[in-house]
């Protein structure tokens, strides 16, 4: 081999070694594998219900009442009024103690005092207690004792908006964080007030970020099934949700799925598939939602 | 006199010659302590701020201490310094802007028109109104162009017409020609200049007596800066300003009173804290400095 050759088999960077490249696939496949096994058996568990669920799909499903007499001619409107109605009052009960709480914990509270960094604490804590812990500590204070609602609507979504509570705490404290404080300072040093600059700056900065907390948090609450089995939601309910939040039984969605799959009838067990059809139709336009919101307002410091 | 060979001794009794209680602070005392600290007398200049003794310090760690002169009226008074000298957290005693962070205590007196800006009965709500400031990096809210201006008579509860008042305060802050066509766009979209510009437009919306500016040219270009030096000097006219830059050309530029700060080592060694070594008319700070910590740095030896 002259010396010309030698010169030009040398590159200039070396190429990598066979082990290298093998390494470098391996993890990737590993990686692709994980992906992979979480995508297909979200894919397997929708295609399934689909089969199951898809052909019960119709106006008719959404407006007629559940029967186990007659499942053919059965419908979820109880279910999903109730549920919707749950959204909104548990919404209604949220998004103003949550925020308050946050304002509150963000804005004024000295995180030197021992009492506001045990709220902190309990509250982290809070959001990781399993939720049929929350069902038992709305049966005991809120249907009866303390408040002694009954097992009705406004006992439900009071529970549910208990359970949800603390993501939103947390959701909606980042989301105030996350306004900088040069924006506060630019606010307080033209003379206005904490509160004007709280009210005027930082919770309008910190909205998109909020409004995206919440709508997460209430997905989470539409699919919770074993509180309201404790504050009795009741499946197979004949009329739709009384007005009046405190007056009469109602339904939701989640317990009609599993009153549905625990009966005998497999006529009644296919009326599930159809509910979490349903379900997830909601949970897909509330996150939808979430994102959107995100995509178009959230504020770019 | 204040200039012999020792530059400590010199220094302190600049600083703190007078540790005069407030309650004997008359007319007189007023002209010894200026005559003390190497300054000539107020001739008919009216001090707007009055310093006394002034110190901060972030739980109980001092940043800065012994705080001891006037600004007067109707001039730019430039704090400079290395940093760490505490320069930036002595403008913010001047709008209590120290306020916002719980740690930090203010002692002396910072008397505005011979009131004390931390007595029990005022409101830093109050002294922000009269007091604006401009922070170092642009800070416009995420808000349009005229929100951001009618933001502060807004939540002042100022009457009259807001079109009128943010005109105004456009056409003060030299921005007017190159916004007015756009004003309900947001002011993210503006460059930085501009919205440093924009800042002190709004600064100025509520009729401020006085303008704090925090090294407000620090984040911009060079001909940015030139603009807002030059507004800063049509703004004199109207306003007293006080400004802490790290640009020495800047301070010798725009200020008529220069207050050369530095980093003291403590007893034992342990916290640096922030000293004024001189204060005195910019031109004499920096063509015939009395200490020569000061000519060192204005001169570009050290810092």
């Amino acid at each position: 081999m002259s010396v010309a050759e030698a010169r030009i088999t040398r590159l200039a960077v070396e190429r990598s070694t066979r082990g290298e490249q093998i390494r470098e696939l391996a993890f990737r496949a590993a990686l692709l594998f994980s992906l992979g096994f979480g995508f297909l058996a979200l894919a397997v568990l929708l295609i399934d219900v689909l089969l199951d669920g898809a052909s019960l799909i119709s106006y008719d499903f959404l407006t007629k009442f559940p029967s186990q007499i007659f499942p053919e001619r059965s419908g979820i409107s109880s279910a999903l009024q109730g549920t919707l109605y749950l959204m909104v009052l548990t919404a209604v009960f949220i998004v103003p103690v949550g925020l308050a709480t946050a304002v509150y914990l963000e804005e004024y509270a000295d995180r030197d005092r021992w009492w506001n960094r045990l709220i902190e604490v309990n509250i982290q804590n809070l959001a990781a207690v399993p939720s049929i812990v929350y069902g038992i500590l709305g049966l005991t204070f809120i249907v009866r004792g303390a408040l002694d609602l009954g097992a009705v609507l406004l006992a439900g979504s009071l529970t549910l908006g208990l359970l949800v509570l603390p993501v939103v705490i947390v959701v909606a404290r980042e989301a105030i964080r996350a306004v900088p404080s040069s924006i506060r300072e630019g606010s307080l040093a033209l003379g206005a007030t904490h509160w004007q600059t709280i009210w005027k700056q930082t919770l309008p900065g910190a909205l998109p970020g909020i409004a995206t907390g919440v709508i997460l948090a209430l997905s989470r609450a539409i699919g919770e099934t074993a509180p309201l089995i404790l504050v009795g939601a009741i499946a197979f309910v004949p009329f739709n949700p009384d007005p009046n939040p405190a007056e009469g039984q109602y339904s939701a969605i989640p317990i009609t799925i599993l009153s549905s799959v625990s009966n005998p009838d497999s006529d009644v067990q296919a009326l599930a598939s159809g509910a979490i059809i349903v379900l997830m139709a909601i949970l897909l336009v509330m996150n939808g939602g979430a994102v959107y919101l995100r995509n178009r307002y959230e504020q770019k410091w | 006199m204040a200039q012999e060979p020792d530059n400590r001794e010199a220094a302190e009794q600049a600083t703190s010659s007078l540790g005069a209680p407030a309650s004997t602070v008359d007319g007189q005392v007023q002209a010894r302590k200026l005559e003390a600290s190497g300054q000539k007398p107020a001739d008919g200049r009216e001090a707007i701020f009055d310093l006394e003794d002034v110190g901060v310090s972030y739980g109980g760690v001092p940043a800065v201490r012994e705080v001891d002169f006037p600004i007067y009226e109707h001039e730019i008074t430039a704090l400079i310094g290395p940093s760490g000298c505490g320069k930036s957290t002595l403008i913010r005693c001047l709008n209590r802007m120290n306020d916002l962070i719980p740690a930090a205590a203010v002692t002396g007196k910072v008397n505005y028109h011979g009131q004390d800006l931390y007595g029990d009965e005022v409101d830093p709500v109050q002294v922000r109104k009269r007091i604006g400031m401009v922070f170092q990096k642009p800070n416009p809210f995420p808000k349009s162009i005229y929100d951001n201006i009618a933001f502060g008579p807004r939540v002042l509860g100022m009457t009259g017409e807001m079109d009128e008042v943010v005109e105004r305060a456009l056409r003060r802050g030299a921005l007017w020609d190159e916004v007015k066509d756009r004003l309900k766009t947001n002011a993210f979209g503006m460059s930085g200049g501009q919205q440093q510009r924009l800042c002190i437009a709004r600064a100025l919306a509520t009729d401020p007596d006085v303008l704090l500016m925090d090294e407000p040219c620090s984040a911009l270009d060079p001909i940015s800066t030139g603009r807002i030096e030059d507004l800063m000097l049509e703004l004199r006219e109207d306003y007293s300003i006080v400004i802490v830059t790290h640009n020495m050309q800047q301070a010798a530029r725009v200020s008529n009173m220069t207050a050369f700060f530095t980093v003291e080592l403590d007893e034992d060694e342990k916290h640096r804290t922030g000293r004024v070594v001189e204060y005195d008319d910019t031109e004499k700070v920096f063509t015939n400095p009395g200490d020569e910590r000061t000519e060192a740095y204005v001169t570009g030896k050290v810092g």
